[in-house]
């Protein structure tokens, strides 16, 4: 069993006993006490934003490798897919002995879910620029390094967009298991006062609120890159 | 410490996790046996509960699936379903049912069985949507009623797709089956969240066990993915998954880890 070691991380006297002291939902113990939340919230935010970014990084590099070396996409997805198989709250754990406690062992985790996503929507993107664009490209006396980041990458932003979205909204989910690895984060905030409803609640819903502030902050930054894709949404 | 030392501590640390799972051990307070034949329990516990929560997932994923696929509406149902999905952490979800329903092994299946929906029934949907036009044209045209339709034509032609989202959802449910000491449920994670009482060879040793038994799911599901997929449609597999890799609205329909 669970040895409870609970903190109560709250002085709840102060409050409304009947609903507190019941562990339920008070509204004005989430007011009240949501100041507390904001340094939980912005180290989600940290793990999130690092994760995603890094696991771009890599899984852009990999790409551009691929696009060349066509045999690399098999071996890429595979090994990629291994790591999105693992259960994260199983990587945070292996991962313990090797990066020790932590932020990093989070955002490794993190980011190690990332690849596969990006650098399948990388390639889709890349794979599905019209081969009529390319020629153009060509016969306008481009090289292939101009090509790929005039043209190429340009017209693969959506599909691009798309996957990073998808990568952003997981790894806000994920993120919250975080805590085992050591790295905080709102899952931190959960699971010290796990009897505590409006605890559990305040924490979760500012999970869910981070993934959709961050989901819109993508699509309307790809908006404002892409002003020609605006009426095509 | 030189690289040699880290590395040497690492392989320790692993070799030992590793026997955690082979030999009883007496646990870090002292007084209780784990590891080793104590682990069965855990590990048949952890299998109940996904068991049972695919069991209830399937139950209600695929006909519902089936029946708004077939009927050609849920296009936004199936959308939505599974971008929000994405986003609800599984801790939230287990937390939430154990606090407002109480400490259970049924609330607990009840809460992964809500995890696991999502994946399936949106593959489903899909599967039942790509199939041709004209081939359930052909099928109303040679007399099929709309639940033969969807049993003899519809049904099989989407069991690729129906079988991807359970194999999508047995990972997911694995892993989130973790959570389980959370709701009071005594499943394999509970050596990794209380490595307080298991020890930190605990820890890892049922990490790796735990991300074996994904892969291995994986794996297995794969396999049996490619076994219902009927011999005339494995040429044509490859046209779905193309569909799949390009289109980026169906490409969330893809797996989420947990």
């Amino acid at each position: 069993m669970l040895p409870l070691a609970q903190v109560h991380i709250r002085d709840r006297t102060a409050q409304d006993p009947s609903c507190v002291a019941q562990n339920g939902f008070c509204p004005d113990w989430i007011r009240d006490h949501i100041g507390d939340y904001m340094s939980p919230l912005l180290r989600h935010v940290e793990l999130t934003v690092v994760s995603v970014l890094a696991g771009f990084v890599i899984a852009f590099a990999l790409a551009l490798l691929a696009r060349r070396r066509r045999w690399l996409i098999g071996p890429v997805t595979g090994v990629t897919g291994v790591m999105y198989t693992i259960p994260s709250l199983a990587l945070f754990a292996i991962l313990l002995p090797i990066t020790g406690f932590g932020f990093v062992t989070g955002v490794i985790a993190l980011t190690s879910y990332n690849l596969l996503v990006i650098f399948r929507n990388i390639m889709a993107g890349l794979d599905n620029v019209p081969e009529a664009a390319k020629d153009a490209a060509t016969g306008m006396g481009m090289t292939d390094h101009q090509r790929l980041w005039q043209v190429e990458l340009p017209l693969a932003i959506p599909e691009i967009v798309a996957g990073v979205r998808v990568a952003t909204t997981t790894t806000v989910g994920l993120a919250a298991l975080a805590f085992i690895a050591g790295a905080g984060g709102l899952g931190q905030q959960i699971i010290t006062d796990i009897v505590f409803k409006s605890n559990i609640v305040t924490a979760s819903v500012l999970c869910i609120l981070l993934a959709a502030a961050l989901d819109l902050l993508i699509l309307g930054a790809q908006r404002a890159a892409l002003p020609w894709r605006r009426a095509a949404g | 410490m030189t690289p040699a030392i880290v590395l040497a501590s690492v392989f320790g640390q692993f070799s030992d996790g590793l026997d955690f799972l082979v030999h009883q051990r007496e646990s870090v307070a002292g007084g209780v046996q784990v590891g080793g034949s104590t682990m069965w329990p855990l590990l048949g516990k952890h299998l109940e509960v996904v068991g049972l929560s695919m069991l209830f997932a399937v139950l209600v994923a695929v006909p519902l699936g089936l029946y708004l696929g077939h009927t050609r509406r849920g296009d936004f149902l199936a959308s939505s379903i599974s971008n929000v999905g994405r986003s609800v952490p599984a801790i939230a979800i287990v937390l939430f049912f154990s606090s407002y329903l109480g400490l259970s092994l049924v609330n607990l299946v009840f809460a992964m069985a809500l995890l696991a929906i999502p994946p399936i029934f949106t593959n489903t949907y899909v599967g039942v949507r790509q199939v041709d036009g004209d081939v359930v044209d052909a099928a109303r045209g040679m007399g099929l009623s709309g639940l033969q339709t969807v049993g003899k034509v519809e049904l099989p032609l989407a069991l690729p797709l129906v079988f991807g989202g359970i194999r999508t959802s047995v990972v997911n449910v694995i892993a989130t089956a973790t959570l389980g000491p959370f709701a009071g449920v005594v499943t394999l994670g509970d050596p990794i969240i209380n490595a307080s009482v298991y020890g930190e060879a605990g820890r890892i040793g049922t990490a790796i066990l735990v991300a074996a038994l994904a892969v291995t799911a994986e794996i297995l599901f794969a396999a049996l993915q490619r076994a219902v997929t009927p011999a005339a449609l494995r040429p044509q597999r490859r046209g779905l998954r193309e569909r799949l890799r390009t289109s980026p609205r169906l490409a969330q329909v893809a797996d989420t880890p947990t």
